[in-house]
């Protein structure tokens, strides 16, 4: 079914606003997705009606506020096809539950000469951890190299798992290149033998359904702030096998069964995760992120999306020296590119006076960028609430970018 | 004028895309690196400084115009002056591209002023200064490349 973009223009109040004077056209989606008003709605709410601490109080309004968040803890299983509640843990973003994955099984368990696999394509937050893990437990980061299209070289993959592979850690969508991964035969391929499976959901969870069962990934983990939901938020799905086995992340308050200063014994999944007071608000706005997502549908979204996408790659096709980086047979709405001539940075302040808002430089991917030798690219992302007419005012203001820096 | 008009003068697209002084030097004896993480600037000076005159500055590198520019007009600026008027100069350059002054920037740096629009883009002015921080640290004849961040 096509999206009712009229309406959904109209939910996202920011949309509304203007960049350097002129009407906002916000193709940076994939940075962080701006918010419907349901979501501020929530948040709001919860502020102005049920605030309270969770977990912790006999009085009404904490069993309220205690009720919000765990039904939005229901909404993420239900939306991530999760088999158990427990198994849903809730973090900061991303960059934290991989965090908690490298410190609970890598530092935990790694031991020298073990081998974590990762991809030429991951953002920062799917390295560092691990090289910190290595630095800590002598294991060995391996990483899979991509193709000049940017997709993952399949053979290499197959070739580089082994017994000594502790752990793959992949990102299913590419933030800087667009390619989804061909995480089924990833999974397939691992698991074949015995080894676990992580997930970087960071930029697939908007745009397309995710179905952690039927993918059979170990872990899978996003952030609230790039779909649609607040900032300060994330998930890490991990399943309960691995989540029982791991060691305490953070110790602290609701973290804990009882604590002596002999001996404390920790609380059940996922609560043995989520020490101290969480940000409670942020998943209730998550919850309604979710709400909003579901009723529009993500099978839609991802129609609308991949016709942005083929018609703006189409459109960027025709500007004059012009390359698209990342050219993978499947990809999510995002376009990196570089302009013969033109500093990524230069473009993207020329863009920005046009109104239409780009990241420029190496989107948290050095090694990547490194792999392209190309010290930036500049990349346009769209949301669900992104048209074709802004697409038309990327082209044109490309070519205000030919009138500053002349032609090729 | 705009301010998109003030920071891509005709002085700085030319510089950034004709750099001059675009080349290593064999005989410089104060040479270093600059980063610009954020944006993926790099650059390395090469600075031939004797008795505390500069005798010549080039570079190699790439980046944006505005880093580019802003270093092939430094190389030219400062050949043939005293290391404490490179200084001064750099810290009427940084106000230039930093605050708001009222200063007449053009009458104090010449032909450096052109990039004073770089006041209104503070997201840019790690570009046009990353090159003159690489010739202080390498004046200091300091070996750890400088970085931005
Ligand atoms: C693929 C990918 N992984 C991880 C992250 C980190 O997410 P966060 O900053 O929300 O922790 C991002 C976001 O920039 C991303 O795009």
């Amino acid at each position: 079914m096509p999206l009712n973009i009229e309406k959904i223009r109209a939910d996202i109040p920011i949309l509304k606003e203007e960049n350097a004077g002129k009407p906002l056209v916000y193709l940076d989606s994939a940075n962080t997705t701006q918010k419907p008003q349901s979501v501020i709605q929530a948040t709001h709410d919860y502020y102005t009606r049920y605030n309270a601490n969770v977990h912790r109080s006999v009085y009404q309004l904490a069993e309220k506020a205690t009720l919000l968040y765990e039904n939005a803890r229901d909404k993420v299983k239900d939306f991530i096809h999760a088999k158990n509640r427990n198994e849903i843990v809730f973090v900061k973003g991303t960059t934290e539950g991989i965090n908690l994955v490298a410190h609970c099984l890598g530092r935990a368990t790694f031991q020298p000469g073990d081998e974590i696999l990762i991809s030429q394509m991951e953002h920062h937050s799917n390295i560092v951890p691990w090289q910190i893990v290595c630095q800590q437990t002598g294991a060995v980061l391996k990483v899979v190299p991509i193709t000049d299209e940017g997709e993952l070289d399949m053979v290499a993959y197959a070739s580089m798992l082994n017994d000594k592979t502790r752990l793959v850690s992949i990102i299913h969508a590419s933030n800087a290149l667009g390619t989804i991964n061909p995480v089924e035969e990833i999974i397939q391929l691992a698991h074949a033998k015995n080894i676990p499976v992580l997930l970087d959901g960071a930029q697939s969870i908007a745009h397309t359904s995710i179905d952690v069962q039927a993918l059979d990934c170990d872990f899978f983990i996003f952030s609230s702030h790039k779909m649609y939901g607040p900032t300060g938020v994330g998930v890490l799905y991990g399943k309960s096998q691995y989540l029982e086995s791991f060691p305490p992340y953070q110790g602290g308050g609701d973290m804990i069964k009882q604590v002596s200063f002999e001996k404390t014994t920790y609380a059940d999944l996922p609560y043995r995760f989520e020490a101290g007071t969480q940000n409670i608000a942020g998943v209730v706005g998550l919850g309604a992120a979710l709400d909003y997502l579901n009723d529009i549908g993500m099978e839609n979204i991802h129609h609308h999306e991949q016709a942005l996408l083929h018609y703006a790659t189409e459109r960027f096709r025709q500007v004059e020296g012009l390359r698209i980086i990342g050219t993978a047979k499947h990809k999510v709405a995002v376009i990196s590119f570089v302009m013969e001539g033109v500093h990524p940075h230069d473009i993207g302040t020329i863009l920005d006076s046009c109104g239409v808002a780009v990241r420029v430089g190496h989107h948290c991917a050095m090694p990547l960028m490194e792999r392209f030798k190309l010290p930036a690219t500049v990349r346009a992302s769209f949301g669900l609430y992104n048209i074709q007419a802004e697409v038309d005012i990327l082209i044109a203001s490309l070519a205000k970018v030919r009138d500053w820096f002349g032609h090729v | 004028m705009s301010d998109l008009t003030e920071l891509y003068q005709a002085l700085i697209i030319d510089h950034g895309r004709h750099p001059r002084n675009f080349c290593v030097s064999d005989h410089a004896n104060c040479v270093l690196e600059g980063f610009n993480p954020l944006c993926g600037d790099r650059l390395t000076l090469y600075v031939t400084e004797k008795n505390n005159v500069i005798e010549g500055i080039t570079f190699k590198g790439e980046g944006c115009a505005i880093s580019m520019a802003s270093a092939s007009m430094m190389t030219e600026a400062l050949s043939g002056k005293t290391v404490a008027e490179a200084q001064e100069i750099f810290k009427l350059f940084h106000e230039m591209v930093t605050e708001d002054s009222d200063k007449d920037f053009e009458a104090l740096l010449g032909k450096l002023s052109a990039l004073s629009g770089v006041t209104k883009y503070p997201a840019r002015v790690k570009c046009a200064t990353l090159s003159w921080h690489t010739l202080v640290a390498a004046l200091a004849h300091s070996d750890k490349p400088v970085s931005t961040e």
